[in-house]
């Protein structure tokens, strides 16, 4: 009787605890959009934000001038000539900049790109606003295209005054294939 | 600053203990002291730490030998019954705490110094890639920018034993990176394809190299040499394979250096930059090919099949361009046809494939020697 | 080998164990499937080891002799994975088969069926595993921590099979776990309460749930990286969005505790063995079920600084730090626990006790360059040199793995009634003793002095100590066939042992008759004397 008992209980608890596992499997994939605002917040791996829209004009401070640099790298694989038109550029705080990029597909077949921002330091990050960037979407560009690619942005007020350089960098992706196997799986 | 005080205290009192020991040859043993500010305190931390440890490794091995050798039932001794003392389990929670906060102090001076984003005064792009590493130097006008490549040229006979192996021993790189003393130098670390993480101990910096991430780390350097380190994370089978060699010279022997350089680049810049026009390519071509290309492609590209094959209306010459290149710049494993990416720049590379595609009745399509200055970075 | 065992069993009672082959593969009872986890997990030791000297071979020298880079690395991520998986995980859970029954006066594990399903998946996956290096493209190549997106771009094609030997293996963990847990919770002979429960039960009771809590983290990266590789989803690769540090991410949350998971019933076999061999109780008991706790809850939020060079900001790395240094106050009152435990008694050195004297030694070394690398800036030199490796490998191997040599030898004539050799018993603690020292004890060396991890090859510099190291590998390793003799030549007969086997030992698994009979406490334990229990 007594030991039914204790076994009733015993798959009771078994079946708790695979509640627990199931959970602790969602919360694996949970990691990831929590890992997300986590980058959003505190800037952690130097991940910038999406599209800035600003609800007011924001405080502009002539006080100084900060350096912002850009990289340009392509990965792996992705033949595109791709660079900075400017290497850097001394900013206002608080003031709309606009730089391009250049790119340039000397494959011989068309192919779609996907530019992946990062900033350094971190803490700069999150106060790197970017009203328009071609980071935002991917581009296609047919055999021997070329393109300048617009970013706009503004350097936050805010940014702590130590921070006196940033570097922007950009790696470009070729996505033709997944893009291709999107269109596929639709 | 009582904080920094604290600090360099601690370190002389590690100093003086590890060159108590200097019989010993501790360099080959040991951590490497370097030779930066940043380098000297992670020197002093670590042996602070080791200290630490040795004192608490004595104190309770030591107790644990005595009672071995005391407490043991030949000697016919009764065990004791006691089996808990809050007293005494208090003392050790409390102490090794207290321990840890002294010895967090200096780690957190040494690391906020190293999070230090303040000015510098030259930048160079690191970027891993397998496996090799890229250097950029950074600079606004983009006809002075240098950028190299620099990987391992220990040969294959020593790495396989068929030759005596010398002293640096897959230490050795064709390109080393050069930077000057007393120069306060950003490094923004990247990566081309796996995760690499670039290591210069001397310096006490290992960042990881993520592809599409960028991160920083800076460094001032005191004293003039050579400093080899490693790539210190797995990205492949030749991991193993890819030294960081960095050569730190005197302020006004960089900027001899850096002169050259930049004036080989800008050359480069300007014969590679530059649209050349089908003609251009043509005449620099024929001056090429007789110089490389024609005492097994004959004068008159024909060959002497089988071993030397005819250019002649068939094959690479007049197949896809692609494939043309490749061959030229990486060589046909075993055949004579060798790689010439070392041996031609990639003007002269792109003139003498033109040439080949549009001679003795080829009609091929050209190439400018930018696409290919482009295809060699990219290798 | 079955035959031999089952020789012990002939005087049970009447419903004894089944004849032949078939008795272990439809077998239910706690103590079939603890010997069939411990003779599994030896045989992966072998393996991994043999993995291990390839490794150290190719080692001995600088140069390239043996084996190409490609293939070194695979021996690497193969050595890792099946020691951890393989080895160290069900010998622990072996243990908690044969002895957490026993030691709570319960007559089986709660849910035996299932105990019999989690033992036999693993054959299947670790074969599954272990195929991949005869696979086109060989078997994995990316170290055992598997960092996207050297695993999830260039991984061979084998990739996923090991994705589902993982899988595989998690599942077999995790319903382990849940079988310990509910047995531990529900089944304890009447009046005895948790805190009288022996430690080795309660440092698993702890592991389990730390195993339900990660293993399926583990088993979710391993599916994300699945789908980046074929259903075209981009988890860790930055061009689709997604981010390679995320993966380092999820796998050290996963990774830590389970570092945890390979020690704490370690902390459990010693704090059984030291009080029997010291003829006194061990010393602070409950601080040991709070430390062991403490210890647990600090490994889910330390894991970051497995990756202080991957770029964190300040804030993130200084956190890191001063957690992972925390570490070391509830380890540190363990081991003066031991020390205390030790100190007046009135000790005698028989084999389990050498183990378990030489895992407090060693490990205590292992967890003093554990505090070394959890200082930042100084990891920034250490991370991913020897160092590591030396650092991870006195905490594994004399650690984890003395621990279950010294379980062994221990419980050994419990389980089969004779009493082991031994004169074999000391030399084989001997032999692994030197030899996991001149093993391991210059890596130290090397790795500050700069020679990477995971490198098939070395500068010249570090070739003496390479030399070194890889003979102990060998002398070590070599011992192992020793071990294996000594335990076969136990289950095939010796001196009696009698019930209580050793002069100090307490607990209810030395009440019941050696050998232990097919079934124990099918009607609960009088506990009259329960403050011997945890004895």
């Amino acid at each position: 009787m007594n030991e039914s008992k204790q076994l009733d209980s015993a798959k009771r608890g078994a079946a708790k605890l695979v509640l627990v596992v199931v959970g602790m499997f969602g919360f694996g994939f949970a990691l990831v959009p929590l890992y997300d605002i986590i980058c959003d917040v505190t800037g952690l791996n130097g991940k910038t934000s999406g599209k800035y829209v600003s609800e007011q004009s924001l405080k502009i401070d002539e006080e100084r001038t900060v350096t912002i640099q850009f990289l340009a790298n392509n990965n792996a694989g992705m033949p595109w000539e791709f660079r900075p038109v400017s290497r850097s550029l001394e900013v206002t705080p608080g003031e709309l900049n606009a730089t391009e990029f250049f790119v340039r597909n000397p494959a011989k077949s068309s192919i779609t790109g996907q530019a992946v921002p990062s900033v350094t330091p971190f803490r700069a990050a999150k106060y790197l606003h970017k009203t328009e960037c071609f980071c935002f979407e991917q581009q296609q560009l047919a055999s021997g295209e070329t393109l300048q690619m617009p970013l706009r942005f503004i350097i936050d007020s805010e940014m702590p005054k130590d921070i006196t350089k940033l570097t922007l960098s950009y790696t470009l992706y070729d996505i033709t294939e997944q893009v291709s196997g999107d269109l596929a799986a639709d | 600053m009582d904080k920094a005080k604290r600090c360099k205290w601690l370190i002389a009192l590690s100093l003086l203990m590890s060159s108590s020991l200097a019989f010993a040859d501790w360099s080959a043993l040991n951590m490497r002291q370097g030779v930066t500010e940043i380098s000297q305190e992670v020197y002093g931390l670590h042996m602070i730490m080791f200290w630490v440890c040795v004192v608490i490794g004595v104190l309770v091995f030591g107790t644990m030998i005595i009672s071995m050798l005391m407490h043991r039932k030949s000697l016919g001794v009764k065990p004791a019954t006691f089996h808990d003392n809050t007293t005494i389990e208090i003392a050790w929670t409390i102490v090794p705490i207290i321990i840890l906060v002294v010895l967090a102090i200096p780690a957190t001076t040494t690391l906020t110094k190293m999070y230090d984003t303040g000015d510098t005064e030259m930048d160079i792009e690191v970027r891993g890639l397998q496996w090799k590493w890229q250097y950029t130097y950074l600079n606004d006008d983009p006809s002075k920018e240098i950028s190299f490549i620099s990987s391992m040229i220990t040969p294959q006979e020593e790495i396989y034993n068929r030759a005596p192996k010398r002293e640096n021993y897959l230490l050795d790189v064709d390109n080393e990176l050069v930077i000057p003393i007393d120069t306060r130098i950003r490094f923004l670390i990247t990566s081309g394809d796996v995760i690499h993480s670039w290591w210069v101990p001397d310096f006490a910096l290992k960042k990881d190299a993520i592809p599409g991430f960028i991160h920083e780390l800076w460094t001032i350097v005191d004293t003039p040499g050579t400093y080899r380190g490693k790539c210190t994370e797995l990205c492949g089978p030749y991991h193993g394979f890819m030294p960081v060699v960095v050569r730190a010279v005197e302020k006004d022997e960089y900027a001899a250096w850096l002169l050259e350089q930049q004036a080989e680049a800008e050359k480069v810049f300007e014969i590679v930059g530059k649209q050349w026009s089908e003609e251009e390519l043509m005449v620099e071509g024929e001056e090429v090919y007789l110089r490389a290309c024609a005492s097994c492609h004959q004068v008159n590209g024909r060959g002497l099949p089988p071993a030397f094959p005819s250019l002649v209306g068939q094959g690479l010459a007049v197949g896809p361009i692609e494939d043309h290149i490749d061959i030229v710049l990486n060589g046909k494993p075993g055949s004579a046809m060798q790689s010439f990416s070392k041996q031609l720049n990639a003007a002269e590379i792109a003139a003498v494939i033109t040439y080949e595609r549009k001679s003795w009745g080829n009609q091929a399509e050209s190439v400018q020697p930018k696409e290919i200055f482009e295809m060699l970075e990219a290798q | 080998m079955s035959a031999v065992i089952e020789e012990h069993h002939h005087d049970d009672h009447h419903h004894g164990p089944a004849k032949g082959i078939m008795r272990w593969v439809f077998t239910t009872n706690h103590k079939d499937i603890g010997t069939l986890y411990l003779w599994f997990s030896f045989a992966m030791f072998l393996l991994g080891g043999s993995f291990a000297l390839v490794i150290r071979a190719e080692l001995f020298q600088p140069g390239l002799q043996i084996v190409e880079p490609e293939f070194f690395n695979q021996m690497t991520t193969m050595h890792g994975l099946i020691m951890v998986f393989g080895a160290v995980m069900p010998a622990f859970v072996g243990l908690a088969n044969w002895l957490v029954p026993m030691m709570i006066g319960a007559p089986d594990m709660a849910l035996p069926r299932m105990n019999n399903y989690s033992f036999w998946i693993l054959p299947f996956a670790f074969t599954m595993l272990a195929s991949t290096l005869l696979m086109e493209g060989g078997g994995p190549n990316f170290g055992w921590t598997f960092y996207a997106p050297l695993s999830t771009e260039q991984g061979p094609p084998s990739t996923t099979f090991f994705i589902f030997a993982v899988h595989l293996m998690g599942i077999s963990s995790i319903m382990g776990s849940i079988n310990v847990i509910v047995t531990i919770l529900n089944l304890r002979a009447p009046g005895l309460t948790l805190m009288q429960m022996p430690l080795f039960v309660w440092t698993w009771l702890i592991t389990a749930f730390l195993l339900i809590a990660v293993m399926p983290v583990l088993a979710g990266v391993v599916t994300m990286m699945l789908m980046d590789i074929h259903f075209g989803t981009a988890f860790f690769n930055a061009g689709g969005g997604g981010d390679p540090v995320l993966f380092q991410h999820v796998f050290w949350f996963f990774g830590h505790p389970e570092v945890y998971i390979m020690i704490l019933p370690a902390f459990g076999v010693v704090s059984a063995i030291i009080p029997t061999f010291a003829r006194k109780r061990l010393f602070g008991y409950a601080s040991m079920v709070y430390a062991t706790s403490s210890i647990a809850f600090l490994s889910f939020i330390v894991w970051a600084h497995h990756m202080f060079t991957v770029g964190m900001p300040l804030a993130g790395e200084l956190y890191f730090m001063y957690a992972t240094m925390l570490i070391a106050i509830p380890t540190g009152v363990k081991v003066f626990n031991w020390v205390a435990t030790m100190w007046q008694g009135a000790m005698t050195f028989e084999t389990p006790m050498l183990f378990a004297i030489a895992f407090v030694i060693l490990f205590t070394i292992g967890g003093l360059s554990g505090l070394m690398l959890a200082i930042g800036p100084a990891d920034f030199q250490y991370h991913d040199t020897y160092f590591v490796v030396a650092h991870f490998h006195y905490v594994l191997v004399p650690g984890s793995v003395f621990s279950i040599m010294a379980a062994v030898y221990y419980w050994l004539p419990k389980w089969t009634g004779n009493m082991y050799d031994e004169a074999l018993g000391k030399l084989h603690f001997w032999l692994s003793f030197v030899g996991i020292n001149v093993l391991f004890f210059p890596q130290h060396f090397v790795g500050l002095a700069g020679m990477p991890r995971r490198v098939p090859d070395y500068n010249l510099q570090f070739a003496d100590y390479n030399m070194v190291s890889s003979v102990g590998a060998f002398l070590f390793g070599f011992s192992q066939l020793l071990f294996l003799f000594i335990v076969i030549k136990c289950v095939r007969g010796g001196v009696k042992a009698t019930d209580q086997v050793w002069e100090g030992a307490h607990g209810l698994e030395w009440t019941i008759p050696s050998p232990a009979p097919y079934h124990t406490f099918t009607t609960p334990p009088d506990l009259k004397d329960i403050s011997e229990a945890h004895g």
